[in-house]
């Protein structure tokens, strides 16, 4: 791979590469993320490679790495497109292939049955799919298009021409500026303005000289969310772009790639993209003949949560337990050895090339006041549609869960969503009558909008928070109690331990939970749980403690009756925690199959063949294995 | 003229230099660098704490020294053995929103450690006698607020003393769980701990002291 010397080079090699191109050929994309890989895909995509190679017609298999499972239908991989027919194709299975090859390579025409279709209508192009229409892809406009391990391909899609802009026309400070201007907020989940922070290390820089340090946080450990994730596997290069865009502006010579062991993909490509990024001469000494020298190393998380911490990447990277401290002084300030450090999110990062690109105006175009740009959320749970959504800041929940994501499947409308992953809020459908006893929020911000505007500052206010971008949609049939102690667990599990509320605190309001979801505790337990859930708010060292009590304390608010539920009543409305169910058999649907009794692990269940069955309820662990496998649907939750 | 000046500095001692601020409606003084503990203390003025202690720096682990901070509008509750005052600032340590804290922590740490009299005595004065918690072992007394572990290190020069394994779990260990030789015994970590629970474990920490070398700093 031949080193590019300068910008003109930049473009010439850009032009030689598009002009190479043959408009008429026919690119098939598979997509290989995660989601798909899982369903297959790489089998398809073997598939296309030799039924393209026997046929020897004109096509080029394009595998397409992209975490979200393609275009974000995880659920209809494994996901194929093909250009310039500009088709989208679901559900291929390697069966498949032999007749989307002979169908549409060769003839052009379209195989109807593997069509996305929905309530009758069959979408040809990914475009049309409701799913697709309300979104906006800006940062994932790649992710999905080019090959992530070859930088070509990302070349031709206009990677790294914000880069050789920046190097040519546009001073440090000019960078700093459009940054500050643009309104850009940290996608992190916290949502501190990013020209802020820039601001402040530069100036701690030039007051001290020395190193400067930039460092992406690709530790992103919510469950149920995986954003960052399609950005590293699917367009490495922008976040590399956006990072060494941020080091020219900054004076930094060294970044850091701080990615979660749990990613090896992301890992993987990133190494890639390294790789070919420095043999380009776009990282390394004197990147485009600019005389800036800027490289990039990963770093590879050892799955700790609170390592998504901005000090506790901090102290993993110097090779110290992943342990946060107190702020300030910010990494800002002292970070990295002590040296002034900009850290930010993947998705942070993967934003400031198209803001160099288009200008700060164009960026505040985007989105709300306050909150500008595009964000990408993971929209999983009960929901139609699951998977990624990009979509400008301040649309409403509702539009979001309801409108892209096809709202919940067999139900009018969902439960609550909960926002910002396990430090995040559940925020729930009814916002108008809850709202009226719920303190901090303002009562004219409700009454002004019926529905949550999703930008930092409106999530906010309802005690949750955007967060890293995770939504994860329930139904009737989830029930926030059990819910509350899931996040729970997975907090204290994940809680470093320093400081005694988080560490002790966590535990011991899960113990709450605990009781609760048995059925025991009494009404005065769930203001007590309330208070300590304040008292880690306010005592905790770090985010994850004071954000920890979020989930709790959002679920009391909303749904305090589902708590009296339980304590009371002794009864989970949702049917979910196993001390207050019990399973039973509908004598009037049971058609004495006799699957319930087969499969059932304790063998309580008896009855004879074509015969009514009964369950033992004193035998019974209700773990719904029975209800799992009725095809008549008799075995209900009381 | 030139002793006049020099007299005119000294008479007017560096008293810009020092932070105006407030602690419970008490006009304080701090020097630049002291933090609102270190003030309050100059001041006789009691902040409780367990896991501050003036010989190591401050670690922030316990959270009973939290305090209510007001500035302008800005209201924060923050641990006063990391927080350096500023100008202007009103301080409350025993507000509503500092005493949940603060007994909540004392709750948490009467099932934490139940075999600690101080701990005991501690909580009783902020009127916290039981715990709701679940105790796990009613013989411990170390609540890992982290002394031990930082005097070692910062002022005894080695680190025979470190925490192993996380969160719930997390305990005070020697270095890969085998006693270790850079201990000499000299008893540092037992002096500063708040419940007196090392005097027990001094003995799983030391090593061979005839297998040593160098100078302490062998591991």
């Amino acid at each position: 791979m031949k080193k590019i010397k300068n910008t003109a080079g930049l473009q010439t090699l850009r032009q030689t590469l598009l002009e190479a191109q043959d408009p008429e050929m026919p690119v098939v994309r598979v997509c290989l993320g995660p989601g798909c890989l899982a369903l297959g895909a790489e089998k398809v995509a073997r598939a296309f490679k030799s039924a393209v190679r026997n046929k020897k017609i004109k096509a080029r298999v394009q595998p397409l790495i992209k975490g979200t499972g393609c275009h974000g239908f995880c659920s209809q991989g494994t996901l194929v497109s093909l250009s310039p027919a500009n088709l989208f194709y679901v559900r291929v299975k390697p069966e498949d292939v032999a007749e989307i090859v002979a169908t549409s390579l060769e003839q052009g025409r379209t195989v109807e049955r593997l069509l996305y279709s929905d309530n009758g209508a069959r979408y040809r192009s990914a475009a049309e799919i409701p799913f697709y229409r309300a979104q906006q892809k800006i940062i994932l406009k790649n992710v999905g298009i080019i090959d992530p391990l070859d930088i070509n391909d990302a070349l031709m899609a206009g990677g790294y021409q914000s880069l050789a802009k920046v190097l040519t026309e546009m001073s440090p400070e000019e960078v700093l500026k459009t940054v500050e201007v643009s309104g850009l907020r940290g996608r992190g989940g916290g949502g501190f303005p990013t020209g802020y922070k820039w601001r402040r290390a530069a100036d701690n820089a030039r007051e001290n000289p020395g190193p400067v340090y930039v460092i992406a946080n690709g530790e992103e450990g919510d469950p149920g969310a995986f954003m960052d994730r399609s950005i590293m596997e699917g367009d490495p290069h922008k976040v590399i772009e956006g990072m060494i865009i941020g080091a020219y502006a900054l004076g930094a010579n060294q970044g850091f790639l701080y990615v979660r062991h749990e990613y090896p993909l992301a890992i993987h490509h990133f190494s890639i993209a390294l790789r070919q990024a420095r043999n380009r001469g776009l990282l390394g000494k004197n990147i485009l003949g600019s005389g800036f020298d800027f490289d990039l190393q990963i770093n590879r998380g050892a799955g700790a949560y609170v390592c998504g911490e901005e000090t506790a990447i901090i102290a993993s990277l110097e090779g110290r337990a992943g342990e946060p401290r107190t702020r300030p002084p910010y990494p800002a300030q002292e970070g990295l050895w002590g040296r002034p450090t900009v850290i930010n999110n993947v998705e942070t990062w993967a934003n400031v090339p198209h803001i160099m690109e288009k200008g700060a105006d164009w960026y505040t175009g985007l989105g709300v006041p306050h909150s500008t740009g595009t964000k990408i959320f993971s929209l999983v749970g009960k929901v139609k549609n699951t998977g990624l959504v990009e979509v400008p800041m301040g649309i409403s929940l509702g539009a979001l869960v309801e409108g892209i994501g096809g709202g919940v499947p067999g139900q009018t409308h969902f439960k609550a969503v909960q926002t910002g992953g396990p430090s995040g809020g559940i925020i729930p459908y009814e916002l108008k009558e809850i709202f009226t006893d719920y303190h901090y929020h303002p009562e004219e911000f409700i009454a002004a909008k019926k529905e949550i505007s999703v930008d930092f500052d409106s999530m906010a206010q309802t005690g949750s928070i955007m967060g890293g971008g995770g939504m994860i949609v329930m139904d009737d049939h989830d029930c926030v109690v059990d819910v509350a102690r899931y996040f729970l667990r997975f907090l204290e599990e994940e809680s470093c331990g320093k400081c005694l509320p988080c560490r002790l605190g966590l535990k011991g309001m899960l113990e709450f939970l605990n009781r609760f979801a048995r059925g025991q505790g009494s009404p005065e337990d769930i203001d007590a749980l309330e208070s300590l859930g304040q008292a880690l708010v306010d005592g905790s060292l770090c985010g994850l403690g004071r954000a920890a009590p979020n989930p709790v304390l959002t679920s009391i608010r909303f749904f305090r009756d589902e708590y009296l539920a339980h304590i009371v009543d002794h009864k989970c409305p949702a049917g979910v925690c196993r001390d207050l169910i019990s399973y039973r058999i509908d004598p009037e649907t049971c058609n004495g199959c006799g699957l319930c009794a087969q499969e059932c692990p304790e063998a309580c269940i008896t009855g004879k063949k074509k015969k009514l069955f009964t369950i033992g309820q004193e035998a019974c662990i209700r773990c719904g294995v029975c209800q799992d496998v009725c095809p008549m649907q008799a075995v209900q939750v009381a | 003229m030139k002793p006049m000046s020099a007299k005119k500095e000294s008479k007017k001692p560096p008293k810009d230099n020092l932070v105006h601020f407030s602690i419970d409606g008490r006009r304080v003084q701090a020097q630049p660098d002291w933090t609102i503990l270190e003030t309050a203390r100059a001041h006789r003025l009691h902040i409780p704490t367990l896991c501050f202690h003036p010989a190591i720096h401050p670690w922030g682990s316990c959270r009973l020294c939290v305090v209510e901070t007001r500035l302008n509008d800005k209201v924060e509750v923050t641990a006063s053995c990391l927080t350096k005052p500023v100008a202007g600032l009103e301080v409350l340590t025993h507000s509503s929103r500092v005493m949940n804290v603060r007994r909540w922590v004392l709750e948490m740490l009467l099932a934490e450690c139940p075999a600690s009299r101080e701990i005991k005595e501690l909580a009783a004065q902020y009127g916290v006698t039981s715990t709701r918690f679940a105790i796990l072992d009613p013989e411990e007394e170390c609540l890992k607020c982290g002394r031990c572990v930082a005097v070692c290190h910062e002022v005894v020069g080695v680190q025979a003393l470190t925490f192993g394994s996380r969160g719930v779990a997390k305990k005070l260990e020697t270095p890969y769980r085998v006693p270790n030789n850079a201990c000499i015994g000299c008893g540092c970590c037992v002096s500063v701990c708040p419940t007196g629970a090392l005097q027990a474990r001094l003995d799983t920490v030391r090593g061979d002291l005839s297998r040593r070398t160098g100078h302490g700093f062998a591991h």
